[in-house]
């Protein structure tokens, strides 16, 4: 059994139009120490996905039930307090997308990552400060840095203080959602590597968000691609990079621009869906090239290898 | 063939007052040279704060250098003021965020028209050139989308719709600031053939801003990376993302990964530290304090942009480093 499995994953937002399916039926499992990456379009579901694991929902939820089992515990049946007391921060953390810009700007900004300390394990404040500067250390900033205030930082310090904040109770399972979506390519690269030394050093598990495929590849063990609230395809970033099978994942590969290399660009024509909305069976069906009679039935999560998974009929699959 | 758009040795400068008596400089473009050709592309790559946005802004005189020259088809308009309906006529702009640049309150119809109401068109022949842009950019049948609003289009026909609006006006020159860098990436590619193709039909030279070296390499024929306000190296594309010079060029294209599974089990070789502030930037060659090749000579001259083996660089140590992979110290 794997260490974290979420089953028929179901999160809908209430609307004046309709139900928003954000997320749809999305099941996925993580293992220790492994990193996941969520790949897919904006509006796609990732950052829907994510919150509905950490339970930080906003008020307008229409639906939203599914299985969430950590290390054996169903997370789903827990009360909302003694989610907030025993799993967020303490079991699953998360770096959330801007997150550098939500500093506090008048608190220092060791205090910001030392606070949780203090509130769950009950220490007293030079005893966090001095962890948080441990932190500091270990995202590669210097310890002193912890007295400053976010305005006296760059942008990739930021982050890095980000970083620490979602390490502080030692998590078991990070999400990172677009952890570089604000910086430069060059600051990009840094934060990159400072991740990767991290899942090394710590054997952390981490889901790590991102509409970059090529980004993905750059840390995730096993890649999810999402379309229009669903997983279409989930394999070893090995499988679904280099032998992809869903019509979607081969097209999103094909469409990014190589530096190192010569493949000339494609484009799927038209746009996703509208997820209050969305096309009967396959979501994909009206962009998709290979549609046939079938997709207009949902295609089945068909496993082809061992935690291989694709979602179409071209693989398959009763009616 | 004498260039459509000459910038000589540009520098922008904004100033940030400090209280009653201080006031700081900020030199976003400090020398800057370049030309555009008819049906060229050149791309202007950097990251946030290079000044790339600032040099395509001066070049449409949407701000006034401070020093420098602006010759656009053989003629000074540095200093022009008043009538420039002939220049703006001429000269348009794609804007980065199709979200924020379309009125929401105006249909299709009426942003793709109102250029040609500003400069006199009559009826007949704006609707008409209406049609014939929407087409030109793909949204068929252009009457379907002409009563429509822009909440009720995609990301893509958005940026469509704006691309169409400097259409209608027949321009030969076009600053695209980061024109896909809000829609999404399987989509890109689809906006820029666009691009390329009514660059083809028009005979438009473009000015093609963006951070994303990647895109640049597919939609560009020559390519200027600046650093800090200067251009540090430039040259045809292929040539400078195959064997770049510059250190700060090496280190952009190491820090872009390419969908590999195999990176996962690798350190990209990065640069240390971050760009500094443009109000007080480093003396030397700006890039010194971050380049692992950086010796004596670079923390106390600037280096000139001069030809090296095809391309114009500014680096002290071009020739030496020249095929070298970047090092880190």
């Amino acid at each position: 059994m794997s260490f974290l499995e979420a089953e028929n994953l179901i999160l809908y937002y209430k609307t004046l139009r309709g139900p928003v399916r954000a997320v749809d039926n999305v099941g996925f499992t993580l293992n220790r120490g492994e990193t996941l990456g969520l790949v897919g379009e904006s509006g796609c579901g990732k950052s829907s996905t994510a919150i509905a694991l950490m339970r930080l929902l906003p008020r307008n939820v229409e639906r939203f039930e599914g299985k969430v089992i950590l290390d054996g515990l169903n997370l789903m049946d827990l009360s909302d307090e003694e989610f907030r007391g025993k799993v967020r921060w303490k079991r699953i953390s998360m770096v959330f997308q801007g997150a550098m810009n939500s500093l506090n700007p008048v608190l220092r900004v060791g205090f910001q990552v030392a606070e949780p300390l203090m509130i769950h394990k009950g220490m007293k404040k030079r005893e966090a400060m001095k962890r948080a500067e441990d932190l500091f250390k270990m995202v590669g900033l210097p310890p002193d840095f912890a007295y400053r205030y976010p305005h006296e930082l760059s942008g990739g310090m930021k982050q890095r203080v980000v970083i620490a904040m979602a390490l502080v109770l030692n998590p078991e399972i990070v999400i990172l959602d677009e952890p570089t979506s604000a910086l430069d390519v060059s600051i990009q690269a840094q934060i990159m590597n400072l991740l990767k030394k991290l899942k090394k050093k710590l054997n952390i598990s981490m889901i790590f968000i991102t509409h970059d495929i090529a980004l993905a590849s750059d840390i995730c063990d096993r890649i999810g691609v999402m379309y229009a609230g669903q997983i279409v395809e989930l394999g070893s970033s090995e499988d679904v990079l280099l032998n992809p099978k869903h019509p979607y994942t081969q097209k999103l590969i094909a469409s990014v621009p190589l530096l190192r290399g010569d493949r000339v660009p494609e484009f799927i024509p038209g746009a996703p869906p509208d997820l209050v909305n969305p096309p009967a069976g396959c979501r994909f069906r009206p962009r998709c090239s290979h549609a046939f009679g079938r997709c207009g039935l949902e295609p089945p999560f068909i496993e082809l290898e061992e935690g291989r998974f694709v979602k179409c009929w071209l693989y398959g699959g009763e009616d | 063939m004498s260039a459509l758009m000459d910038l000589q040795d540009i520098r922008t400068y904004f100033y940030v007052s400090k209280g009653f008596f201080k006031s700081l400089t900020v030199k976003a473009v400090d020398g800057v040279s370049l030309t555009i050709h008819r049906r060229e592309t050149v791309a202007i790559v950097g990251e946030s704060g290079s000044g790339k946005t600032t040099l395509g802004r001066t070049a449409l005189k949407l701000i006034q250098p401070f020093s420098g020259r602006i010759i656009f088809e053989g003629k000074d308009i540095t200093n022009l003021k008043g009538n420039m309906k002939w220049f703006r006529k001429k000269a348009q702009m794609i804007f980065q965020d199709p979200f924020t640049s379309l009125n929401p309150y105006m249909t299709v119809r009426q942003i793709v028209e109102e250029p040609m109401i500003i400069h006199g068109y009559d009826v007949e022949e704006r609707n008409e050139k209406v049609l014939k842009a929407l087409s030109d950019v793909r949204l068929v049948p252009p009457e379907e989308f002409l009563p429509k609003y822009p909440h009720m289009l995609s990301g893509g026909q958005r940026q469509r719709v704006g691309i169409a609006r400097t259409l209608v006006l027949d321009p030969i020159f076009l600053v695209a600031d980061e024109p896909v860098s809000m829609i999404d990436a399987s989509s890109r590619a689809e906006i820029l053939y666009l691009l390329g193709e009514i660059q083809k039909k028009y005979g438009m030279g473009i000015m093609y801003i963006t951070h994303d070296i990647a895109t640049a390499k597919y939609f560009s024929d020559n390519i200027a990376v600046m650093y800090l306000g200067k251009i540090v190296e430039y040259g045809e594309t292929r040539s400078v993302l195959k064997e770049p010079f510059h250190p700060y060029t090496k280190a952009l294209i190491e820090a872009v990964p390419d969908p590999d599974p195999s990176n996962r089990f690798r350190f990209r070789r990065v640069i240390p530290g971050e760009p500094p502030s443009p109000i007080n930037p480093p003396l030397g060659c700006r890039f010194h304090p971050r380049c692992p090749y950086a010796t004596e000579v670079c923390k106390r001259k600037e280096p000139p942009l001069v030809e090296v083996q095809g391309h114009r660089v500014a680096c002290h140590r071009a020739e030496e480093i020249a095929g070298q992979p970047l090092t880190t110290k």
